[in-house]
């Protein structure tokens, strides 16, 4: 086998294999070195995986609820051992899906831990071998694809300790439910464990040190969340500083501070979910002098990082953390290398939360777009005067939708509530096309879904509303 | 049947002259022929069938002003495969927007209520622009001809970041805008009302490019706050280094002019000077990044200014055989829109006529315009003793919105130090 390639891609997540898979169509001689297991944190420790849990733990909860639909059923139960094993075969039927993709492609995959060393031109790539020894590879590109993981902050305590306190790798796949469990952090992750451990049961609290759960979410939607979440029995508490969580011989004890005020809280178990740092150790780029700002590496617009030939992409590149973030930089990265990179299409990046209720969003809030200056025009429609939602039983939620009062330009979308993830598209296909509100109003929505409320939050920005 | 319709060559293009038929009644075309020329602002451009057929009548005369878009021009017999779908009658074609069943006999002279009539996309041919929602709307807004947008999105298309870039360097853009928003026209007695007895003369027709002159040199001299600054400058020493240049570019065959050097001085002026490389606008002086010059080329039926881009990055060769080629093309009317559209400084150059100084007026919306006399051989003092020198006067004229006098003054004492002494241009 040679070891000469055009593009040799590190990580094979969704950032990574995607761009192998561009890069082979585009005629390269392409190879990916994953140290663990293809698909990355996405496949088997994050996106699909959650998903498949999030899946039992909502039907686990609708049975509980089956009288509204004027159903019943006898003895609601879970086996806690198979919704994770579940969950786990989905990843791994996912993962070699994967595997297939990048023999199909004529992908060839190196399993092993890549470091880079200073090459003839783009940097070569030393890769300690899973089965054992070494193997160099060079490359005309190097792309960085080695994605990121929890953030830990072991000084406080914040730092998985093999048994009580989880990142979300051990919150996947522990051998029970917890009775009770702290989340520290309201982001996604955060909230979507929050949700599915609730969903079976558990007693569950979060804790936000920013005054509002879901931070990067608009802040309404914020709010309407917080109140569902809430009557799901889910418990808040924001603004509140984490000073410290040790794990006792029973359980954790966390102490936290909200106005001054200091606060002990315990429970069974604890889930670390406070932030995302870049995967850039152990990779051999300081002595590169590749630029790293805050646990990320430092790119251009199409990838290219400050040493020549070594591009870098998704996670690692830095914020937002998203494998579809991933997958789009790591395209056009390798269409650019390869020369046939399009026009660079500003699209705004959709970020979803798959708790109950859902949660997405694209472009930017009322509260951003205000603070860059601009007069908007916003609208809102709630799911609970929705004809489908109300017969689907999903009437929680509310659908705001921003727009540029000067231009008529949508500069953002944000949904709450059932099914929001599928829907939020549509919006971000109006922004990716720059559409105004007169194409939106325009659009003609099918009746009766929940899209609907789509349209009617659009009408609502221009005070043409209809069913309100 | 098929009806070949006036096609609109830019968006708010509403009407146009018919310059030249180049078929004639009987002549077969076929899709992709040029069959007529059509005279807009400043461009001369073909109109190519597309469909195919016998050209059975022409129905606008050669010269013709004012034809409305979408009015029918000729006619085609379709012959075997044209299958163009049948037209709606000629008459009610211009006007496609209205459902009435009643067909307007013709539409009314000054109707503008349709300023982009919905056109089939068979007869709109090369016209037709990309352009998202939003940024369709922004032009409105700004009064951008979308013609005049170069897009950077996918296959051309023109989106939001091609208007913001229009707007903040307004050059590209403000011809038109200037054409969308203008105030009418002076009304001007007739000839005979002023005392001219008919029949006394010859009237030659107004064309687009006459008009665009007339209306545009009106507006700029009547609404830019424009002020001459004048300066003689000894030319010897450029003199002798052009002749030192050339020289050294015998072997190219590239010949460099006096007033290759001039644009290439005042280029490096303005980079030295980036306050009188600037433009007025409501929302704020744009200082441009390159020095954009735009150079008046007179050619038969009036001027045109094709712009030597980046000036200040380019040698004196390369500026001369780019400008011998843009004033060849500008002479045969085939200049691209980008090739004299958005120019950051105007240079003026009437030396060739024997004029020894002149003011220029200003075209917006550039900042300032040189206009540049010729070289004669004038007494000059030196010190308390008369010698003979080579002087050329140039004059500054500057939008005194955005170039002040004394950052006009400044430009021309770096203008004249780079005339003085060429060597300085290489610094």
């Amino acid at each position: 086998m040679s070891d000469a390639f055009d593009v040799v891609v590190i990580g094979a997540g969704p950032g990574g294999y995607v761009t192998a898979i561009r890069a082979s169509q585009l005629g390269l001689k392409t190879a990916v070195v994953e140290r663990e297991a293809l698909g990355g944190v996405c496949l088997n420790w994050g996106c699909i995986p959650t998903k498949a849990l999030l899946k039992s733990g909502e039907v686990y909860e609708q049975l509980g609820h089956l009288g509204d639909y004027g159903l019943s059923v006898e003895g609601r139960a879970y086996d806690f051992t198979k919704v994770i094993e579940r969950s786990r075969g989905v990843a791994k039927q996912l993962s070699a899906g994967v595997a297939f993709l990048m023999k199909k492609h004529k992908i060839e995959v190196v399993d092993g831990a890549a470091k880079l060393e200073k090459g003839q031109g783009a940097p070569s790539v030393a890769v300690s071998l899973k089965a054992g020894g070494t193997r160099t590879l060079t490359a005309k590109s190097v792309i960085l694809a080695t994605g990121a993981r929890a953030k830990v902050i072991p000084a406080i305590g914040l730092a998985p300790d093999g048994d009580r306190i989880w990142t979300y790798r051990e919150a996947m796949v522990p051998k029970t439910a917890p009775k009770s469990l702290l989340v520290v952090g309201s982001g996604a992750i955060g909230i979507e464990f929050a949700s599915f451990y609730r969903a079976l049961g558990s007693e569950v609290t979060v804790i936000e040190a920013l005054p509002r759960i879901l931070p990067v979410e608009d802040a309404e939607i914020s709010d309407v969340a917080l109140k569902a979440y809430k009557k799901r029995g889910l418990k808040f508490h924001v603004g509140a500083k984490v000073t410290k969580l040790a794990a006792t011989k029973t359980g954790v004890t966390l102490t936290l501070e909200t106005d001054g005020k200091t606060e002990t809280l315990e429970a069974e178990r604890a889930i670390v979910a406070v932030g995302i740092d870049g995967n850039v150790e152990d990779l051999g780029l300081e002595a590169l002098g590749v630029k790293i700002d805050r646990g990320h590496v430092v790119t251009g617009a199409h990838g290219e990082t400050n040493v020549p030939g070594l591009y870098a992409i998704g996670d690692v590149a830095g914020p937002p953390w998203l494998a579809h973030k991933a997958s789009h930089e790591g395209v056009h990265c390798v269409e650019h290398i390869a020369g046939v990179a399009g026009p660079d299409i500003a699209a705004p990046i959709p970020g979803c939360t798959y708790a109950t209720p859902q949660v997405a969003s694209v472009g930017l809030t009322e509260a951003q777009a205000k603070d860059a200056g601009l007069t908007v025009k916003v609208g809102r429609f709630p799911f609970r005067v929705n004809g489908k939602a109300i017969a689907a039983g999903e009437t929680e939620g509310l659908v705001k939708t921003v727009f540029d009062a000067a231009t008529g330009a949508l500069i953002g979308a944000h949904m709450v509530g059932g099914e929001v993830t599928e829907m939020i598209q549509g919006f971000a296909l109006a922004m990716t096309l720059e559409a105004t509100e007169a194409e939106l109003m325009a659009t003609v929505f099918p009746h009766p879904t929940m899209s609907e409320a789509m349209h009617e939050a659009v009408l609502d920005a221009f005070g043409k509303v209809l069913h309100l | 049947m098929t009806d070949v319709l006036m096609p609109a060559l830019s968006p708010t293009m509403e009407e146009g002259v018919l310059a030249k038929w180049l078929v004639k009644v009987g002549d077969t075309v076929k899709s992709g022929d040029v069959i007529a020329e059509i005279e807009t602002d400043k461009a001369t451009m073909e109109v190519e069938a597309v469909d195919e057929g016998v050209v059975e009548a022409l129905l606008v005369a050669e010269g013709t002003e004012g034809v409305k878009v979408n009015a029918p021009i000729a006619r085609l017999s379709g012959e075997g495969g044209a299958a163009a779908p049948p037209q709606p009658a000629a008459k009610t074609a211009p006007t496609a927007s209205a459902p009435t069943a009643e067909p307007e006999k013709v539409a009314p002279p000054q109707s503008e209520a349709v300023p982009a009539a919905p056109v089939r996309a068979v007869t709109e041919g090369a016209s037709r622009i990309a352009a998202s929602p939003l940024a369709r709307r922004l032009a409105a807004q700004k009064g951008i001809d979308l013609a005049t947008v170069k897009g950077s999105g996918p296959h051309g298309r023109v989106i939001r970041r091609d208007l913001d870039a229009a707007a903040g360097a307004p050059a590209s853009a403000m011809p038109t805008a200037a054409s969308a928003g203008a105030a009418p026209a002076r009304q001007v007695l007739s000839l005979e009302q002023m005392g001219i007895a008919p029949g006394s003369y010859d009237l030659t027709p107004l064309d687009m490019m006459r008009k665009v002159v007339a209306r545009r040199m009106t507006e700029s001299f009547r609404d830019v706050p424009h002020f001459p600054l004048s300066i003689d400058i000894e030319i010897d020493t450029l003199l002798t280094a052009r002749v030192a240049i050339n020289a050294a570019l015998e072997a190219s065959g590239v010949k460099v002019s006096v007033n290759d050097l001039v644009i290439k001085a005042a280029a490096m002026a303005l980079k030295a000077v980036p306050d009188a490389n600037a433009s007025y606008s409501p929302e704020g002086i744009a200082r441009h990044h390159h020095a954009d010059v735009a150079v008046a080329v007179a050619i038969d039926g009036g001027l045109i200014t094709p712009i030597i881009r980046s000036a200040e990055t380019k040698g004196v060769s390369a500026i001369a055989v780019e400008m011998k080629d843009l004033a060849a093309r500008a002479r045969a009317r085939k200049l691209k829109p980008e090739e004299f559209q958005g120019g950051t400084f105007s240079v003026s150059n009437l030396g060739m006529f024997g004029i020894k100084s002149f003011a220029s007026i200003i075209n917006e919306p550039q900042g300032a315009i040189l206009s540049v006399g010729a070289g004669e051989k004038r007494p000059v003092a030196r010190g308390d003793v008369l010698a003979i020198a080579t002087v050329m006067s140039v004059t500054l004229t500057c939008d005194h919105r955005v170039v002040d006098g004394a950052i006009g003054a400044r430009w021309l004492q770096v203008f004249k130090g780079m005339i003085d002494n060429p060597v300085i241009m290489l610094a």
